[in-house]
């Protein structure tokens, strides 16, 4: 298929839909059964829909938000926006109140999206701060009996009132899909941001559908696979694999049933593509890691065993050297007793290809990975970029690095290391802030604001946010990032936080894990009734002393973290602490911890917390803590 | 079996008259009467060891009482034995979780679809014909009403017993509700539950109740004063036996003997923090 600037997301979705017919466009899992949904099912549903949406009053360029969870109705609505030439917007989930507002009022939305009760109830509160919302729609009758407000309308009378439309007016979709353009902008989708309010960035047609087209042209997906849709939308991540490539291929797309039961569902479907950020992997390890020191003595045997090949057999891929026959027997072996059974549990076993991006990734988690036998790849790209510019070739798997860019896009590093990118796919500018984009994007170029280098094979190394690198006691530069996912390959530890800039020696803060670490208590027989009491116990921390001391080893002496505390808390984006992907908001952190930092560089070994939390239902609770200070000796 | 009319909301859909309950010569329950109207949701608070779950007992028939008259739909219900009483439409769950461990969630709630199912022995051993179609048509009821209702998708296939207590408590609701009950007696549905967790079964409450699908009327026993004020249309208040009051919200929360014998002088909404 050529991608032309004439082509738009909706003419191309236009002809799959007519070419696939009765092909399963979708699944979803309702009421414990998947039922298919057809490709002409799908385009009768977007049609009503963004017809149903410019009888609304949908002008072009209009702003419809959606948020809620991968269903169907979702991307239908996704596709109806863009069908209808609006601009689509889509916030996580879980977004505090603020954070919608705050998208809602900025992106100029004009129509918004929410699934059933919960995200009614959030547009209901912001509605009256932000003017230029009209109508909020819903698909999901539970719980909206008592609803009676007027700016409210369902999924399915805003389909009836296209129906109504397609009547009066027979040619009309047909005639507003072929007035598409590559050019226009298709998404306007908000950052997370580290550091600042999200900024949003603009994508047209043709910046997502030529970068869906490039990632194809290195994996080849087929028309016949699995793809299972069940990260937000609001990521640009999940739009690269079910807008940008899922509609060029036609692949079938899968959603679960519910959040808690998606990992579950991927095991039924068994995906053949993959791309997920590092923390769902990392939950994948730990899973394994957890079961296997769970298990019986035969079984944690084999699994040792078959590790150990796996972990060779990797080894010598990595480097790029044949492997013998007697290890490729082997590795049959190992594949047969264990590897296939714990491939299936974790729904890898018609994997292809497995993607991981946006964050670092360990190397201990790849290796793991790779001694499976799933072709893991790391990803590197922004959603300034829609998505990708670099990825790792199958065969070509370099685990500290992020693989070569792909087609069509030139990477280069800036004189200060930075990674800068230019591709069809560089986004159009951010939406209401130009001083923004005059930073970002100089001549075609995109700033990554990530300093990097590329290595003697042409692979590009992401080093850590500019921002963040820090300069250790002998002035070498070190990244935390790197330190912080060796920490995590740790069961015990669910996040970490490396302080060390331009200082002495190098600190850590951890969050153990609850569920991990309250289990390994059980089992010694340690009583706790609470994250905090647990987080304090003497026996953990010398836990997690141990996983520091594993992670320290192979580390230049300056590196290691020397001091460490466990926080009386986990991280959460709900706190700010954390972006919605999970990222680490460092200098907020920095600024909400800086007693604990301090005590952190002092010689005391404990430190007064007295601090007020608030929860989500505005109760207040009073937290007054001493937490320890460990210091590691060698 | 005796002819039961229909009953129209805002009607009287259970009545207990002068109830006495005896064990040995402890007196549980000293002429309790109560009339709950169909559609609502009727409280029945007061202190531990007032005899509010003796009053349970006494209405779906799991005690006997000495003396008094239970009257559903406006029929004599004396007679009847429980399975009989939940044939009729009383449904209830227990102040401890009384789930089957052993068997899965959805194993407890088909359970709880035992009563309408009408294939013998010999085609359910065979699975014939009338069987698998009843089959089917459960298993939508099921997965439809209860499941999707109550959000325990993703602990259908486990068993019971490994599941934390809120989930229990949420497994019990769903095997009272596969009855397809008119009247469901809670007992204590949020004793030791977390707040997360109170909400929810809060949530689910108002559902059952007002959602045109389920419409049930319900006894609710709870010490959660919060909840009991906000849910209820009518309140009863129990001490040692006796009838204190039984009226709205409202009255209750003003009548001053109530607050001295079961509230305290605190403010009614203190009680969960």
């Amino acid at each position: 298929m050529e991608i032309t600037k004439d082509l738009s997301i909706p003419k191309l979705f236009v002809q799959q839909a007519q070419r696939y017919g009765d092909k399963v466009a979708m699944r979803e899992k309702e009421f414990g059964i998947w039922k298919p949904i057809t490709w002409t099912q799908y385009l009768q549903n977007v049609k009503e829909l963004s017809l149903g949406l410019i009888s609304l009053g949908l002008n072009d360029g209009d702003k419809v938000a959606m948020i809620g969870d991968n269903r169907p109705e979702g991307l239908w609505a996704e596709m109806a926006t863009l069908c209808a030439r609006g601009t689509a917007v889509w916030l996580f989930r879980d977004s505090l109140m603020e954070e919608v507002k705050y998208i809602i009022d900025h992106s100029d939305t004009k129509f918004m999206f929410g699934e059933g009760q919960e995200e009614v109830d959030k547009a209901i509160s912001i509605i009256d701060e932000c003017p230029k919302l009209e109508k909020i729609i819903w698909d999901d009758p539970k719980g909206m009996r008592n609803y009676d407000q007027d700016y409210l309308i369902s999924l399915k009378e805003v389909q009836a009132l296209g129906r109504e439309l397609d009547q009066k007016d027979p040619g009309f979709f047909e005639r507003i899909i072929a007035k598409g353009h590559g050019d226009q902008v298709a998404l306007l989708f908000y950052t997370s941001g580290t550091t600042a309010l999200p900024k949003g960035a603009l994508l047209s047609h043709w910046n997502l559908l030529r970068m869906g087209k490039n990632l194809m042209s290195v994996d080849p997906c087929k028309d016949t696979d699995d793809f299972v849709s069940y990260l937000p939308f609001a990521w640009i991540g999940e739009q690269m694999m079910s807008i940008s490539c899922g509609l060029q291929i036609g692949f079938t797309i899968n959603f679960p049933e519910e959040p808690e039961t998606a990992q579950e569902n991927i095991r039924e479907i068994g995906p053949h593509v993959m791309f997920a950020p590092p923390r769902l992997y990392e939950q994948m390890t730990r899973t394994v890691q957890v079961k296997y020191l769970d298990s019986a003595w035969i079984k944690r045997k084999c699994y040792a065993l078959s590790t150990k090949i796996g972990y060779h057999v990797a080894e010598l891929q990595f480097e790029k050297k044949s492997v013998p026959f007697y290890w490729k027997l082997l590795k049959w072996l190992a594949y047969a007793v264990v590897q296939k059974k714990l491939k299936d549990h974790l729904g890898l076993s018609r994997v292809r290809n497995a993607y991981t991006g946006g964050a670092a990734m360990g190397p201990d988690h790849f290796r793991f990975f790779h001694a499976l036998g799933v072709n893991l790849k790391q990803i590197y790209g922004q959603t300034e970029i829609a998505g990708i510019s670099v990825v790792h070739r199958t065969g070509d798997i370099k685990f500290d690095t992020v693989g070569i860019p792909i087609p069509e896009t030139e990477v280069k590093i800036t004189e200060e290391g930075e990674i800068i990118s230019k591709s069809p796919s560089v986004f159009l500018g951010y939406y209401k802030n130009p001083e923004a984009t005059k930073e970002t994007l100089r001549g075609n170029w995109l700033y990554s604001g990530d300093r990097g280098f590329i290595d003697e094979d042409g692979h590009l190394v992401v080093f850590d946010r500019s921002k963040d690198v820090m300069t250790l006691r002998d002035g070498r530069p070190f990244s935390p990032q790197y330190l912080e996912t060796r920490l995590k390959f740790s069961p015990y530890v669910k996040d970490a936080w490396v302080i060390g800039d331009n200082r002495d020696k190098v600190v850590a803060v951890l969050c153990i894990d609850y569920s991990v670490v309250g289990k390994w208590a059980d089992e010694k027989k340690i009583t706790y009734t609470s994250y905090p009491e647990l987080s304090q116990k003497p026996e953990v921390y010398a836990l997690v002393e141990k996983q520091i001391r594993q992670a320290n080893k192979d580390l230049p002496e300056v590196a290691r973290v020397g001091r460490f505390i466990n926080l009386y808390k986990e991280l959460d984006p709900d706190d700010d602490e954390l972006t919605r992907t999970r990222k680490l908001r460092r200098a907020f952190v920095e600024k909400r911890y800086d007693d604990i930092v301090e005590a952190l560089y002092s010689d005391k070994d404990r430190v007064h917390i007295d601090t007020t939390i608030t929860y989500e239902d505005g109760r207040k609770s009073h937290i007054k803590t001493d937490l320890h200070i460990n210091t590691i000796r060698d | 079996m005796v002819q039961f009319n229909e009953v129209q909301e805002g009607e009287v859909l259970l009545e207990l008259e002068d109830i006495h309950m005896y064990f040995g010569r402890v007196g549980a329950l000293a002429g309790i009467s109560l009339k709950v109207r169909k559609g609502e949701i009727h409280s029945v608070i007061g202190p531990n060891g007032a005899g509010k779950t003796v009053m349970m007992n006494c209405i779906n028939g799991l005690y006997r009482p000495q003396r008094g008259h239970v009257y559903f739909r406006g029929q004599n219900i004396d007679r009847l034995r429980p399975h009989n009483r939940a044939k009729l439409g009383i449904a209830r769950t227990f102040q401890k979780v009384e789930v089957f461990g052993g068997m899965t969630v959805l194993g407890n709630i088909r359970l709880g679809r035992h009563i309408h199912l009408r294939s013998g022995i010999l085609s359910g051993s065979f699975y014939m014909g009338k069987t698998a179609r009843e089959e089917v048509e459960h298993r939508a009821f099921i997965e439809e009403e209860i499941i999707d209702l109550l959000e325990i998708e993703h602990i259908r296939d486990k068993p019971v017993g490994m599941l934390p207590y809120g989930l229990q408590k949420r497994v019990e609701l769903g095997r009272a509700l596969a009855l397809e009950p008119e009247l469901l007696i809670l007992d204590e549905p949020l004793a030791g539950l977390n707040l997360e967790e109170v909400e929810e079964m809060a949530r689910f409450i108002i559902d059952i109740n007002e959602e045109d699908r389920w419409k049930v009327t319900c006894v609710l026993v709870e010490h959660d004063m919060g909840v009991v004020m906000d849910l209820s249309d009518r309140v009863f208040v129990l001490n040692f036996g006796n009838k204190i009051m039984d009226g709205t919200p409202e009255e209750v929360q003003n009548h001053p003997e109530v607050i001295k014998a079961y509230l305290g002088e605190e403010d009614l909404y203190a009680t969960r923090r």
